[in-house]
């Protein structure tokens, strides 16, 4: 079986995308609104990550020998002004796509099993990681005439 | 003769459920003078709040000298309050006014002609199209001036320039009112009507201080408390407001937490059957998302994080269950607070749950501040496409493009419009380098006023000030242009419950001033912006030709104006829209017959995720198929983001008081009001007062992270914890454009953070520490007639007016007006 190469998968990329968050809610600090929901986005991911805990306990935790192909880094740096959001932003939307459908993969196999926990999990954090890429997005497409078309 | 300054709600006319409320004439005069000498009355209404009281200005010698309620009309039965009896007139015919242009040079500005001041701004406006494009032009208007005027701004910024750049500082006052019937209805509308006040038997206010901010509906309340049958109230408010102490329950929230009492109340509401489960079925989408939300909010839960009593919340709960007709309002202590548009939509639902909604009695008001933010909203000033339309369906932008003869793509419909928070971050950032400002005052009313100023200041803005007085942001601007006041111009605008007055010319503007209107027009002839058929695109001469031009757009919107005319106005009450061939009357209340307009056709959004701000977008709208149905949106509580901390360990509110309106341009130039409330101040409990060695009157300093304010305190009746400060008093008496040392301004302390979904600032949630600077020299300048009231009754002399507040009074003079009997009695 290999879920548990997933459930890793799944773990870690939440970690990494919540530590992104982080950093570009630091990095952006003089928009308001990219602060605090990065922030609270940021916290979701880390409560995501968290709620895994028990059930990566259960099926066990595979090493993980195959890092490059799989996982994504963390944003450790962020890029300044308006045009640096816009990509900081697009590497956060990147993120969180590969998180949303490890999402997806995963409640395949959870509905194959018919693991009740591993399905509740699965409904609360994907609606979540839907709403990440939607914010992402939203933000982006506000942003995006400005930064192109004017900002210097 | 009564003093209004002291009564202020004057004399009660007692009425029974379901009977219309009596007629109360009231009237104020210059001193000295008689009604017989007055050489003429010219039918308006006030625009010194947003209930839209009728209004009879009088005319003596081409000056106002006077004003009188209009007993006919249906807003306010002839009452008016006291800012409309003192500060109305006075605020604007006065010596202070601005008479000429004035351009900047170097660190002055010199008056000079209209050409002069004018070409300057088209100039300007032209070489930066050419340079930047439209993105490069900004511009941020109000909530007071007429809905011809804003319509002529909205075609000339979205037709003309192109530019997304538009707001208005109703995005500070209404921004969320308008999101959260967005959100549930599809549509921004009230569904209410004043009217509901007569006939319901509970009601609830949500962070609405109606006894300060409209106090005429207050009125109307207190009647209906003196009446046989009233109605309970239940208050959700953190100070003891005269609206809290008439109540049954109150519910005095820590500041930042109004959404985990919705969702308890939501939560109660359920586990005690109040749902009405027909109704939620048939005429609502995603009751079950709602409940998955709630579920944890037990009174318990809710008591613990609000600092309510928990049985509060079950008799609160169970007040809105067991009365027939309910009526909610809601006002700033949601709108500028954390979590704004999720609370408020949680008001609708309680609505929405119960089926108490659009019907005699069972309503929502989600309140306005200002006396025309209804026409910001519907006209296209601020960031929305006009009567509504939705910037995501290119068939609504289709239909403006056609109506303005010009490409779809010159309206700016790619991405959300700016809201004003973000258009001063892009002015900040050097992105936007041209900012027109038309009658308001963001040095003052802005949030963290330092930097406002900061970016009003920067060299490489060009700013235009367009107002009546040289204000704090005017002192500011490279232009200032003078502009003729309510009064002294024509014009229709629209009041909280969707009635629409017409407001004539009385005198002329003083000196060189002109109307809004014709600046706006001035300026598209400058720039010459046409049609693509090459005729002038705002080819208008007159309001009127502005108010025909705006029926068209609405002609089978909701906000539907075709049926209304100039003509009409004239002489009778002011007419609730949707008005046409189907309401000839107007329309009373929206949604009786629990249809909303949410079809994916008609929908002026397609939501957003109320947690994020997150657009849902129209695929995923539809697959939700709302068709016709109210959608009930739910959102997980989070804690306010600036929280009390060592360094910082108080919660710190902003508001207004009654003798006030905004900063205090005009009312403070009515000597009554003024001697009221003369200067800033402070409110803190008493036990935070005793706790930090401080008594009623010493001055304090109030710090934030941002700035701080010195004040004396008033220590008064605030919850403990929390400290609340006016945001009246800036410094354009001492013609000052900021503290120069003496801070008084409460948004030098606020932060610049707003909601995801409205983006509305939030005003209500900060954290501070206070500290003794000196010994009082006398009590704190604070009203005690209000909720600004000592806590110890001696401490303070009794807020009087005196003679010239003396205000006549007429009861029951006529028969009270009727609802249109076709609509009531079909
Ligand atoms: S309630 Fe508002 S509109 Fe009416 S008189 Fe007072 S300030 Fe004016």
């Amino acid at each position: 079986m290999n879920v548990d190469l997933y459930l890793g998968l799944l773990r870690t990329g939440e970690r990494v995308l919540g530590e992104s968050f982080r950093q570009v809610a630091e990095g952006h600090g003089d928009e308001p609104d990219v602060y605090r929901l990065c922030t609270t986005l940021a916290e979701q991911c880390e409560d995501h990550e968290r709620r895994l805990g028990p059930i990566v306990g259960r099926y066990g935790e595979r090493p993980d020998d195959e890092p490059e192909r799989f996982h994504a880094d963390a944003i450790s740096e962020s890029r300044s002004g308006p045009v640096g959001l816009l990509r900081d932003l697009q590497d956060l939307y990147l993120l969180a796509s590969l998180v949303d459908v490890t999402w997806v993969t995963v409640r395949q196999a959870a509905l194959a099993l018919r693991d009740e926990d591993l399905l509740t999990l699965i409904e609360d954090c994907e609606a979540e990681t839907g709403v990440q890429l939607a914010w992402i997005l939203t933000r982006m497409k506000q942003s995006a005439p400005q930064a192109l078309l004017v900002a210097s | 003769m009564i003093d209004r300054i002291a009564d202020i709600w004057g004399t009660r006319t007692p009425f029974a459920q379901g009977e219309r409320w009596p007629v109360r004439v009231d009237m104020k005069l210059a001193q000295g003078l008689d009604e017989d000498q007055v050489d003429r009355w010219v039918q308006s209404a006030c625009v010194l709040c947003s209930n839209g009281c009728a209004a009879d200005i009088a005319v003596k010698d081409g000056h106002m000298v006077g004003i009188r309620g209009r007993a006919i009309d249906l807003v306010n039965h002839g009452r008016l309050g006291p800012k409309g009896l003192f500060g109305s007139w006075q605020g604007v015919d006065n010596g202070d006014r601005l008479t000429r242009p004035m351009i900047r040079e170097g660190d002055r500005l010199v008056e000079t002609d209209w050409d002069t001041a004018m070409s300057r701004i088209a100039d300007r406006s032209r070489k930066l199209l050419a340079e930047k494009g439209p993105l490069s032009h900004g511009f941020y208007t109000s909530g007071q001036l007429f809905l011809e005027e804003y319509y002529a701004l909205g075609i000339l910024g979205k037709a003309g320039l192109g530019t997304p750049h538009m707001d208005g500082n109703t995005r500070l006052c209404t921004a969320t009112a308008a999101t959260a019937m967005k959100e549930s209805f599809g549509s921004d509308g009230q569904p209410g009507s004043y009217a509901d006040i007569d006939e319901c038997d509970a009601m609830f206010l949500f962070g609405h201080n109606m006894a300060e901010t409209q106090t005429v509906l207050w009125m109307r309340v207190l009647d209906r408390l003196a009446g046989p049958n009233p109605p309970l109230l239940v208050c959700v408010d953190p100070r003891e407001t005269e609206v809290a102490r008439q109540a049954a329950v109150h519910l005095a929230v820590r500041p930042g937490t109004n959404l985990a009492l919705m969702n308890g109340l939501l939560r109660e509401l359920i586990a005690i059957g109040g749902v009405d489960e027909d109704y939620v079925a048939e005429h609502t989408v995603g009751f079950e998302t709602l409940q998955g939300a709630v579920e944890p909010w037990t009174p318990d839960e809710v008591a613990r994080v609000c600092g309510v009593a928990a049985d509060d919340v079950r008799r609160a709960a169970s007040i809105f269950a067991t009365s027939e007709r309910v009526l909610s309002t809601v006002l700033q202590g949601f709108y500028q607070s954390s979590q704004a548009t999720a609370s408020s939509c949680q008001v609708n639902n309680l609505h929405l749950l119960t089926g108490k909604l659009g019907l005699p009695g069972s309503g929502i008001l989600q309140m306005n501040g200002q006396p025309t933010a209804q026409n910001t909203r519907e006209s296209g000033a601020d960031g929305d496409l006009p009567a509504f339309r939705n910037w995501e369906n290119p068939a609504h932008v289709k239909e403006l493009a056609d109506l303005w003869g010009v490409h779809p793509d010159k309206i700016p419909h790619w991405a959300p419009p700016t809201h004003a928070m973000q258009i001063f971050r892009y002015v900040e950032q050097g992105s936007i380098p041209f900012l027109w400002v038309s009658a308001t005052n963001p040095a003052v009313s802005m949030p963290q006023s330092e930097r406002i100023r900061r970016i009003l200041q920067k060299p490489d803005l060009f700013l235009v000030v367009q107002d009546l007085y040289l204000t704090e942001t005017a002192r500011l601007a490279d232009v200032v242009l003078p502009a003729a006041a309510w009064g002294e111009k024509q014009g229709t605008f629209t009041n909280v419950n969707r009635t629409v007055h017409l407001s004539d010319k009385a005198i002329e503007p003083p000196g060189e001033a002109r109307s809004d209107l014709d600046i706006f027009l001035d300026y598209a002839r400058r720039m010459d912006f046409r049609r693509d058929d090459g005729a002038p695109l705002l080819d208008w001469t007159c309001p009127e030709d502005g108010f025909r031009a705006w029926q068209e757009c609405t002609r089978g919107k909701l906000c539907d104006y075709t049926g209304i005319s100039y003509e009409r106005l004239r002489g009778g009450s002011g007419i609730p829209w949707p008005c046409n061939e189907d309401h000839p009357d107007g329309t009373m209340r929206l949604y009786g017959d629990g249809i909303f307009p949410t079809e994916v056709e008609r929908a002026e959004t397609y939501g957003h995720d109320l947690l994020t701000g997150a657009s849902v977008g129209p695929e995923k709208y539809k697959a939700m198929r709302p068709d016709g149905r109210a959608i009930i949106k739910a959102a997980p509580y989070t804690a306010p983001h600036e929280l009390p901390s060592e360094e910082y360990p108080l919660q710190y509110s902003t508001g207004r008081t009654v003798y006030h309106f905004h900063t205090r341009t005009k009312t403070a130039r009515a000597p009554q009001l003024n001697r009221a409330a003369p200067s800033a101040w402070a409110e803190l409990s008493r036990a935070d007062a005793a706790r930090c060695g401080i008594g009623e009157g010493d001055l304090i300093r109030v710090v934030s992270a941002r700035g701080e304010i010195v004040v004396p305190a008033r220590v008064g009746d605030v919850r403990e914890g929390t400290v609340f400060a006016p945001f009246h008093y800036g410094y354009w008496e001492d013609e000052r454009t900021g503290p120069d040392g003496r801070p008084t301004a409460a948004n030098e302390l606020t932060q610049t953070e707003w909601d995801p979904v409205s983006k509305q600032p939030i005003f209500k949630v900060a954290a501070v520490r206070v500290e003794k600077v000196a010994d009082a020299t006398g009590p704190a300048p604070a009203p005690t007639t209000t909720a600004s009231r000592p806590a110890d009754p001696g401490s303070a002399p009794p807020t009087r007016g005196g003679p010239d507040a003396e205000t006549i009074e007429q009861l029951r003079p006529t028969e009270p007006p009727a609802v249109p009997t076709s609509e009531e009695h079909p």
